[in-house]
């Protein structure tokens, strides 16, 4: 199999773009498609100060690379979720990553700031542990990146992430979650500008570059994420991409280019400040002081699910 | 020759002297979901792996919420 680019030997073979790369023709279309999509969607400048959600796995580490190769001024965000094992190997891998490269490296102890881990929130929240993780992520990386006054936070986000997201908000006609679903979630009073640069790379993509480029990821799986339902909607995207390669890229770049706009417009919610923390919302009470009080047994932000956003 | 799956880490010994392509499709593994790695190399489907060789199948998925 030879390099499309330069007939060289291939390492790898993407059936979506019908081609083969040689290693150092693959870093550089990775590079290019991370290029394409910071240009595209006006994601930011040279100049900004990016903050990094890095997790320790190949993505969020494989972002952090081609935004320092691209001569960003990019610093990495960990959140020690306090998930065993896991979480400490994780969090080494990403420390080890700043420190080989001299980039600046912020680490949050989800216990420490907010009073709970992520196990225990499994367990006596309402929400599913992939959920609530999910929710104590988006908020921490909100919080640190506006009170250190970073332009932008990025997350790594990749193609599949997207795509079987979009899958799963269409399946139960989440038109809301559907709506905010997007490479670039512009600032807001109390939010930071959001960004996937990732979002027009597959995992096999992402993966690969991080193999390629030795980084030292966690290939480990985390250990709470048995059964969660973004990896059957992966699965399902994956079987309807073995016999139509491309359906992935077709289903959400086709989304952002002919759909996004629609749900944008018919979904243009009110925000004012949580009366715990101050950050936005359409209720009285944010989502994560809302987990968080039920965590805890606190009665401050105890409002039911469905009386507030 | 000997393969090493990842999540759970396991290991599997599987007749060697054909293509990559063929041991994915014996074990049940979409090519495209897996990186295959032998030593520090990259092969693809149309690489052929020997009796003597030790590849990693490693996934490339990986879930949680967004």
């Amino acid at each position: 199999m030879r390099c499309r680019r330069c007939r060289g030997s291939a390492v790898i073979e993407l059936r979506r773009h019908n081609a083969a790369f040689c290693r150092e023709c693959f870093v550089n279309h990775v590079r290019e498609q991370v290029w394409r999509a910071i240009a595209d969607q006006g994601m930011f400048a040279h100049r900004d100060r990016i903050l990094v959600a890095v997790s320790g796995g190949k993505d969020s580490l494989a972002l952090w690379d081609v935004l320092l190769e691209l001569g960003y001024r990019a610093s990495g965000l960990y959140i020690g979720l306090g998930i065993g094992e896991y979480s400490a190997r994780s969090g080494e891998r990403a420390r080890a990553f700043a420190e080989e490269r001299g980039a600046e490296f912020v680490f949050v102890d989800l216990l420490q700031e907010s009073g709970f881990d992520i196990p225990t929130a499994g367990k006596k929240g309402s929400r599913s542990t992939c959920s609530v993780c999910g929710l104590a992520k988006r908020y921490m990386f909100n919080r640190v990146a506006l009170e250190g006054g970073y332009d932008v936070l990025a997350t790594g986000h990749n193609l599949d992430d997207e795509a079987a997201t979009l899958l799963g908000n269409t399946l139960r006609w989440q038109t809301e979650y559907i709506a905010r679903q997007h490479p670039v979630l512009f600032a807001e009073p109390g939010f930071v500008k959001k960004v996937k640069p990732l979002y027009r790379l597959s995992e096999l993509e992402t993966a690969a570059y991080s193999f390629l480029r030795g980084i030292d990821y966690v290939v480990e799986e985390c250990p709470l994420v048995a059964g969660n339902t973004q990896l059957r909607y992966k699965e399902a995207m994956n079987l309807l991409e073995s016999t139509s390669p491309g359906t992935k890229a077709q289903f959400f770049l086709g989304y952002l280019e002919r759909a996004a706009a629609l749900f944008e417009e018919a979904h243009r919610a009110e925000l004012g400040p949580c009366e715990q923390c101050g950050q936005p919302t359409t209720g009285r009470f944010c989502a994560f002081c809302r987990a968080r009080a039920q965590i805890r047994g606190d009665d401050t932000a105890r409002v039911p699910e469905g009386r507030a956003s | 020759m000997k393969v090493r799956l990842r999540n759970p880490d396991r290991e599997l010994d599987v007749a060697g002297g054909r293509r990559v392509s063929e041991i994915l499709s014996e074990i049940g593994v979409n090519p495209d979901t897996v990186l295959v790695i032998r030593d520090r190399d990259l092969l693809t489907r149309e690489d052929r792996v020997n009796d003597q060789d030790l590849i990693e199948i490693r996934p490339v998925i990986s879930g949680g919420a967004t």
